[in-house]
């Protein structure tokens, strides 16, 4: 996985017999097992059984009684489906520019830093520099130098390219800056792992048997960068398509570019209402085990871990 | 030799890439040095007083140190259950070994608002009151896998013939572990450390949705958006990186040393 990238190169795995002891295995996963039973997988039992809650008779808000209200699943569509859809459109969008962004960048450090120890760990400290800097801070720059009166706005105004209106900040193209932005070493970082332990004696047989360079591209270096590709996409995916920090009105959004983070979280942690912000976070989820398996299953890379 | 694309076409673009996801980091750098009265949004000119006075807002301070304590606790927990379950991963054999890998997983394709929704959820029908104890709580949950991932990978490396070795000197299970398993692991757990502290520092979403009234480091930050972030906020994310980089660089230009001694 991508982070694992950032050890540099590792040495090789060693051929390990698994041993059979089963008591000892059983004391070594027990606790963080537990742990991850109880914080990770029972929430969701609670996620479930919150979307399906109703309204305390007694009208204070904020109070609801178990029950099954499947309603609030189609009152969450009706009332959110711009949302919803917007959150995927945009999470697809960004995927595909970091991607395109990213790509050269990792076939840089992996293949032509690939005998230059020194750069290619300088290199790889800048991809996950931004990582050091609250996302937060980064994003909310961002917003600062794209403002109503900042310089990059006011050229554009003088050469015309923008009317005397025109703004950037709060509109879909600002918020899928900032979200590509935002993504780039998570991208960057697993196809950097694949190209890595790409084998450059492939792609030379590939010259010699008289294929062009983009030929050797398209079927060798491609093809067996892909595991670093479906993480890559999907460690960028997911995590667009719950957020709500860069569509938030006070970065780099505005009142047209909602998502569903921003719903569940004006729904959860604002107006209070449950039901409604559980019924959003089950659908986001649902889709994402739907395309995170239909993924899985088509490239055939089982160990994603 | 022939034009090549990579020849100048992709160093060009790969450095002006580097400056542009550098931008935002200066930009946050400079404005730490801004002297602003109230909001840090227009340049007003070069100021110390920022970096000397950073305490001056009291609550960025707090909310800095909260962070700090949330993120060393939960950093310490996950580290120690997550270098076991690797441990386990690679050397044993057991039952549900792919249930184990799934729920393991699971936690990296969970956007991050559905594993705060859910958490917060469980919290309010446990009637848990929301704070300090609650994020520690969630930090530790979401930074779990990643150790996993990190540590496994090291302890692939590890030849059992050294542990064989250990054990056919009379060394009892334990003293193997830590005379032996454990510094060979310690890279790898170290570095898996520093990933969850880094993690845990950052986040954000997971944070709002179960800290309750307590502040952390990027929920100051958020809140503070509203009404424009002041400028020790600036001091602080400086500083944090600065150390941050001086860290990695580190730990790069020694295995690159080393990787030089090893090809020679």
């Amino acid at each position: 996985m991508a982070f694992v990238a950032l050890g540099g190169s590792a040495p090789e795995a060693v051929q390990q017999a698994p041993r059979k002891t089963g008591r000892v295995a059983l004391l070594l996963l027990l606790p963080g097992m537990s742990y991850l039973a109880l914080f990770f997988l029972t929430p969701f039992v609670s996620l479930v059984l919150t979307s399906l809650k109703q309204p305390d008779p007694s009208g204070v808000i904020g109070r609801y009684d178990f029950g099954f209200e499947l309603g609030n699943y189609a009152y969450a569509v009706t009332q959110y489906l711009p949302q919803i859809l917007r959150s995927f459109s945009f999470a697809l969008v960004a995927t595909v520019i970091a991607l395109a962004v990213s790509y050269p960048i990792a076939y840089f450090i992996a293949v032509k830093a690939r005998n230059k120890p020194l750069l290619k760990g300088l290199l790889l400290t800048l991809v996950v520099a931004p990582f050091f800097i609250s996302m937060l801070l980064r994003t909310f720059a961002w917003k600062q130098i794209f403002s109503n009166d900042s310089w990059i706005v006011n050229t554009l105004k003088d050469l015309g390219v923008f009317g005397a209106d025109s703004y950037i900040i709060g509109t879909n193209f600002a918020v899928i800056f900032g979200l590509v932005y935002n993504f780039i070493p998570f991208m960057t970082l697993p196809i950097f792992s694949s190209l890595d332990r790409l084998d450059l004696r492939l792609v030379e047989a590939g010259a010699d048997l008289y294929a062009n360079p983009a030929t050797t591209f398209r079927k060798i270096t491609f093809p067996l960068s892909l595991p670093g590709v479906i993480s890559g996409t999907l460690l960028t995916f997911i995590p667009i398509s719950g957020d709500y920090v860069v569509a938030s009105r006070d970065f780099l959004g505005g009142p047209e570019t909602a998502m569903m983070g921003n719903v569940v979280e004006a729904n959860f942690l604002r107006i209070q209402d449950y039901p409604t912000a559980s019924a959003l976070s089950v659908m986001l989820m649902a889709a994402i085990v739907l395309l995170v398996s239909a993924y899985v299953r088509k490239s055939g890379t089982e160990d994603l871990l | 030799m022939k034009f090549s694309l990579g020849k100048f076409l992709l160093p060009t673009y790969v450095a002006l890439t580097f400056l542009f996801l550098a931008i935002p980091i200066g930009y946050t750098f400079v404005f730490s040095f801004n002297d602003s009265i109230k909001s840090n949004i227009i340049w007003r000119g070069f100021t110390w007083d920022n970096w000397l006075n950073v305490c001056g807002q009291q609550e960025v301070c707090d909310a800095f140190g909260n962070s700090l304590i949330v993120a060393v606790s939960a950093t310490l927990v996950s580290t120690v259950l997550g270098t076991m379950i690797a441990i386990a991963l690679v050397r044993y054999r057991f039952k549900f070994r792919n249930a184990t890998n799934l729920i393991l997983f699971l936690p990296l394709a969970t956007p991050e608002v559905v594993m705060g929704a859910g958490l917060a959820a469980q919290f309010l029908d446990f009637g848990w009151q929301k704070g300090l104890g609650t994020v520690i709580i969630a930090h530790t949950m979401f930074t779990l896998s990643f150790v996993v991932v990190t540590v496994k990978a090291r302890v692939a490396t590890l030849d059992p013939a050294l542990e064989e070795a250990g054990r056919d000197l009379y060394a009892n299970p334990v003293q193997v572990f830590w005379k032996i398993t454990f510094p060979l692991l310690l890279p790898g757990i170290l570095a898996a450390a520093m990933l969850a502290f880094a993690l845990s520092f950052d986040d954000f979403i997971i944070t709002q949705f179960n800290s309750g009234a307590l502040d952390t480091f990027p929920k100051f930050v958020y809140t503070a958006a509203a009404r424009g972030i002041p400028a020790e906020a600036n001091v602080i994310g400086s500083f944090v990186f600065i150390v941050a980089i001086a860290i990695v660089l580190a730990v790069q230009i020694r295995s690159s040393i080393k990787q030089r001694k090893l090809a020679k």
